[in-house]
């Protein structure tokens, strides 16, 4: 039996559709996940997906961390269920606490489409676990609050930890120590800001995002 | 004397107009009923010195399912999908307010696309300013492409494409146009028409307050008073730029394609230019019947606001839905889910009957369902009986000695290097700012000659084709000669469409001209009109939406005549990526398409980039296009691509239409794309290297009998014209450029100018 994986979508998410035409090609089943649900019962695994969560107006992901899928989304991630926000959907994992540090604006304060080179810096995570250690991959990014930052005692903490799991090999938004993506304790809660989904098919320039999909369905059928 | 006469001025009406008013209605109108008339018979809105014109452009196909007159025109592509497109303008509130401007530009055209049913799946900009170097030309430029990529990258649409011109013509009133392309299945397919007596009118969306209200008549059908740079008299017209939300538009998006999945709205219209005057009136008119509006029903932003202000408001992200009593329930349960606010504010009305028995439905404002009427007027009489004007036209006095003043002869001693390193100028600084990718529909995206997009999307019927989107435009053609240079950009359009695989399907335009009170403006859009009347009709394209933006003036100056094309191409299948512009090492430049014009002169450089941008010379002649010969020429290059797109194996390795800067600049183009030089030879004169002349193509191949044996099938002339190799592009006998000077100017020129 296939994992079935939540895409969550708040009022401006965008990237949802997106996320479920990229996991259900991988042989995953995907199924919306509105904000109002309390209950994520019958979900092996969760992506929230890119957009502007209740359009971000007041700072990415600020909003979004109050609505009542939160808590159900905090109780998976503690059930060591594996949780993946790509982009606006790592901004709301900084947001709620589930992940250390916060999404700044890049530092050209503009916003950023096109092409970003990852290295893979760690495989424990729910999203890198298929990779290799220096894989490159190329991933589009999309954003313009991705400039990750986060205390001296935190960064020392990730690096000691093995929860850096991506880098940008040439930094295109200033965020600190070239990170793209980092996971929590455990490696099942993981944010980035490229999007893996944006690469999941030749056709689209790119399939380098099929590893990290690929990663987490695995994770996710080992709870079907 | 009436004691209104200076009110109908004030909101643009004119006295012979307010005449005509008198007429429709047997009295004089108050003040909210002229009003009314005010917006809804401005030139923006009622086309009133453009539609004697546009009537002569072709309009039907087989394949055509909505053309001009509707929200947006839409095409059958095939596998049960509709596509619908439309484009507009958003040029004076650009010019005002530059962020606001552009956002609701873009805004505005989401609406008209969602409006028919279909899912907006990506958007285009056009963006035309003055002189690069002036300081608020540049502060224009960020702001504009801040407010598009502002607006499109939240409300969730991608920008994957659009053109970046710049032409001192443009000095002191920018140009903001920007075409929306959606997709839907073919059934769920929507007209805006009110039907049915004793249904209800539902506004969605956003609240009313008093922001863009006259921006159809103040703003968008005035010329702009001040000279270079616009600044003070015009300021005061900041308050008619209407302000964005996309968040709230990204709402009304899914709830309103909610409601038409479910099927719970009789009929469906956006609110945008003339906000509630043209909803009601037009969606009342179109279906014979008549419409009461309770004004103090419509929710408001701020207290005090008087009736005319209500129904003139442009406040954005609003639509009005056609629901019967029945479903309001389930409608009102639907947009609850997403946020947006839904309420009845009118009842559709049965008709009153003229002396031969045919319905009038009357548009009445009234406060209160029951309350005292405030506006009683006929819907149709706002809505399609705006005076018809047939202006004066008057062939520019000026042409001739223009055309005599040909740079052609004087092309010789030009810099050829300089010249072709000054004219490579790429726009990715700007598109790196918009999403071009969501919807994972992308193939090829911003930079290319067209873009190529899998038609699919959420709610979509499953399916393996392509479309292709250009938009296209020429003032420098079009000044010298406005007929023959829109027929070129027409034919542009389908060269660009044809280098992703793609067979051009249908246009849409937007007509951006002066002053239509100027008989040579006049003469330079109906000159237009027939240039692409009989560029698509040779072509066999039909016109199936437009836009006209005139009053594009300021200080009295007109812009040169600026018709911009979007043209929709289909592909067959898309299942690998066709070839780029970028070229591989070692492989034979061939250009394709006929080499010389017909003629004593073989290569016309009047209204070329070499002549104006470099030479600074705008007159001379313009080229001629052979039209049969670019369809072969086309047909040829899309065959080609389209084999590759479909996964077959292709006899091309890279391909590249010859556009504006001609010959020289695309092959400057390819050799910064690929970081690949190249040996050119056998380019006769500077003439062949900067001609415009569309429907020649470069391609590179590793098969060249091959190709040389299709050229032949398909009567198409084939020249091998170089090869690749090497970091330096050597046009032998020209010029000699480093690939890295080359790729250097692409990338940096315009991102200069954005951190300037």
């Amino acid at each position: 039996m296939s994992a079935t994986i939540g895409v969550i979508v708040y009022p401006g998410t965008n990237c949802e559709h997106d996320a479920v035409l990229a996991l259900e090609s991988l042989g995953a089943t995907a199924q919306l996940v509105f904000h109002d649900q309390s209950s994520l019962s019958g979900l092996d695994g969760l992506v929230i997906a890119g957009g502007f969560a209740h359009g971000d107006y007041l700072r990415p992901g600020a909003i979004a961390r109050f609505s009542p899928v939160m808590a159900a989304i905090e109780d998976f991630a503690r059930s060591g269920g594996p949780v993946v926000g790509i982009c606006n959907g790592f901004q709301v994992l900084c947001e709620s606490g589930l992940l250390p540090g916060a999404l700044q604006k890049n530092k050209g304060l503009r916003f950023l489409c096109e092409d970003a080179t990852l290295r893979v810096a760690s495989t424990s995570s729910v999203l890198t676990a298929q990779a290799t250690l220096d894989q490159e991959l190329v991933v589009p990014i999309n954003h313009f609050s991705g400039c990750y930052t986060c205390d001296i005692d935190t960064l020392r903490q990730l690096r000691e930890e093995d929860r850096i799991v991506l880098r940008y090999v040439d930094n295109p938004n200033g965020s600190v120590d070239d990170i793209a993506g980092i996971a929590n304790e455990t490696g099942n809660v993981v944010g980035l800001m490229p999007h893996p989904e944006r690469a999941y098919r030749d056709l689209l320039g790119s399939s380098d995002g099929v590893v990290l999909l690929g990663s987490l369905i695995a994770a996710a059928t080992t709870r079907v | 004397m009436s004691p209104l006469e200076p009110v109908h001025r004030a909101l643009g009406l004119t006295d012979a107009e307010y005449e005509e008013i008198l007429g429709v209605l047997g009295r004089e109108p108050n003040l909210l009923e002229l009003s009314l008339y005010g917006v809804m018979w401005s030139e923006h809105c009622s086309y009133k010195s453009s539609r004697i014109h546009l009537k002569r452009l072709p309009t039907t196909g087989p394949h055509v399912l909505v053309g001009p007159g509707e929200n947006a025109g839409v095409i059958d592509a095939g596998d049960n999908i509709a596509v619908a497109i439309r484009i507009e303008s958003h040029n004076h509130p650009s010019a005002i307010e530059p962020y606001q401007g552009a956002a609701t530009g873009v805004g505005g055209i989401l609406r008209d696309i969602f409006t028919m049913g279909a899912r907006p799946l990506a958007v285009m900009d056009p963006l035309f300013f003055g002189d690069p170097e002036d300081a608020r030309q540049q502060w224009l430029l960020n702001g504009v492409v801040s407010g598009i990529s502002g607006y499109g990258n939240s409300v969730g649409v991608p920008t994957v494409g659009g053109e970046l011109t710049f032409d001192r013509c443009y000095q002191s009133n920018p140009l903001v146009n920007v075409l929306c392309v959606g997709a839907l299945p073919k059934e769920r397919l929507v007209l805006g028409i009110a039907s049915g007596p004793g249904n209800l009118a539902v506004l969605l969306g956003s609240a009313t307050g008093r922001d863009g209200i006259g921006g159809v008549s103040v703003l968008a059908s005035a010329g702009f008073e001040g000279a270079d740079g616009a600044e003070s008299l015009d300021d005061a017209k900041r308050p008619s730029v209407q302000v964005g939300d996309p968040y709230e538009e990204k709402r009304l998006i899914e709830a309103c394609l909610a409601l038409l999945d479910e099927g719970l709205v009789v009929g469906i219209q956006d609110l945008g230019g003339a906000g509630l005057a043209c909803a009601t009136s037009e969606t009342a008119a179109r279906g014979h019947v008549g419409m009461d509006v309770d004004v103090n029903a419509i929710p408001r932003r701020e207290p005090g606001m008087e009736p005319w202000e209500v129904m003139t408001s442009e406040s954005q992200e609003r639509m009005l839905a056609i629901i019967t009593p029945e479903n309001l329930a389930q409608v009102e349960a639907l947009c609850k889910r997403w946020e947006v606010r839904a309420t009845v504010i009118g009842h559709v009305m049965e008709p009153d009957r003229d002396a031969e028995g045919e319905p009038i439905g009357r548009l009445r404002i009234r406060d209160g369902f029951d309350g005292p009427i405030l506006a009683d007027v006929p819907a149709s009489s706002l809505a399609d009986d705006a005076p018809l004007y047939d202006r004066p036209m008057a062939r520019p006095a000026q042409l001739d000695a223009l055309h005599a003043d040909d740079p052609t002869n004087d092309a010789a001693s030009v810099d050829v290097a300089a010249a072709i390193t000054q004219l490579v100028v790429g726009a990715r600084a700007v598109f790196s700012q918009y999403d071009h990718q969501l919807f994972l529909n992308t193939v090829v995206g911003p930079g290319a000659d067209a873009a190529l997009l899998r038609l699919a999307g959420p709610g979509l019927p499953a399916s393996e084709r392509g479309m292709a989107l250009s938009t296209d435009s020429n003032p420098r053609w079009c000044a010298l000669d406005p007929r023959a240079g829109t027929a070129a950009t027409v034919a542009e359009g389908v060269a660009n469409v044809a280098t992703v695989g793609a067979t051009a399907k249908a246009v849409v335009n937007c007509l951006n001209f002066g002053n239509p009170e100027h008989p040579e403006v006049m003469w330079q859009l109906s000159e237009a009109v027939d240039g692409m009347g009989e560029a698509c009709v040779a072509l066999g394209l039909p016109v199936i939406g437009g836009n006209v933006s005139l009053y594009n003036e300021s200080g009295g100056t007109d812009i040169d005549p600026t018709p911009v094309i979007g043209t929709l191409g289909l592909v067959d299948t898309v299942v690998a990526v066709p070839p780029s512009l970028a070229w591989g090492d070692d492989q034979a430049i061939v250009l394709l398409g006929t080499r010389n014009e017909d003629g004593a002169v073989p290569h016309h450089l009047g209204g070329s980039r070499l002549s104006v941008d470099v030479m600074g010379r705008r007159g001379g002649q313009l080229f001629s296009v052979d039209y049969e010969d670019l369809a072969k020429t086309c047909g040829l290059v899309a065959g080609l691509v389209s084999d590759a797109a479909a996964g077959k194996p292709s006899l091309l390795n890279s391909v590249h239409d010859v556009g504006s800067g001609g010959i020289a600049v695309a092959l400057a183009e390819s050799a910064a794309a690929s970081g690949v030089g190249a040996r050119v030879e056998n380019l006769e004169s500077v003439a062949e290297l900067f001609t415009e002349r569309p429907g020649r193509f470069l391609v590179t191949t590793t098969k060249l009998d091959v190709l040389f044996l299709a050229a032949k099938e398909a009567g198409v002339a084939a020249e091998v014209i170089g090869r690749t190799g090497g970091d330096t592009l050597v046009i032998e006998g020209h010029a000699e450029i480093s690939v890295e000077v080359l790729r250097n100017r692409r990338d940096n020129a315009v991102a200069e100018l954005l951190d300037a």
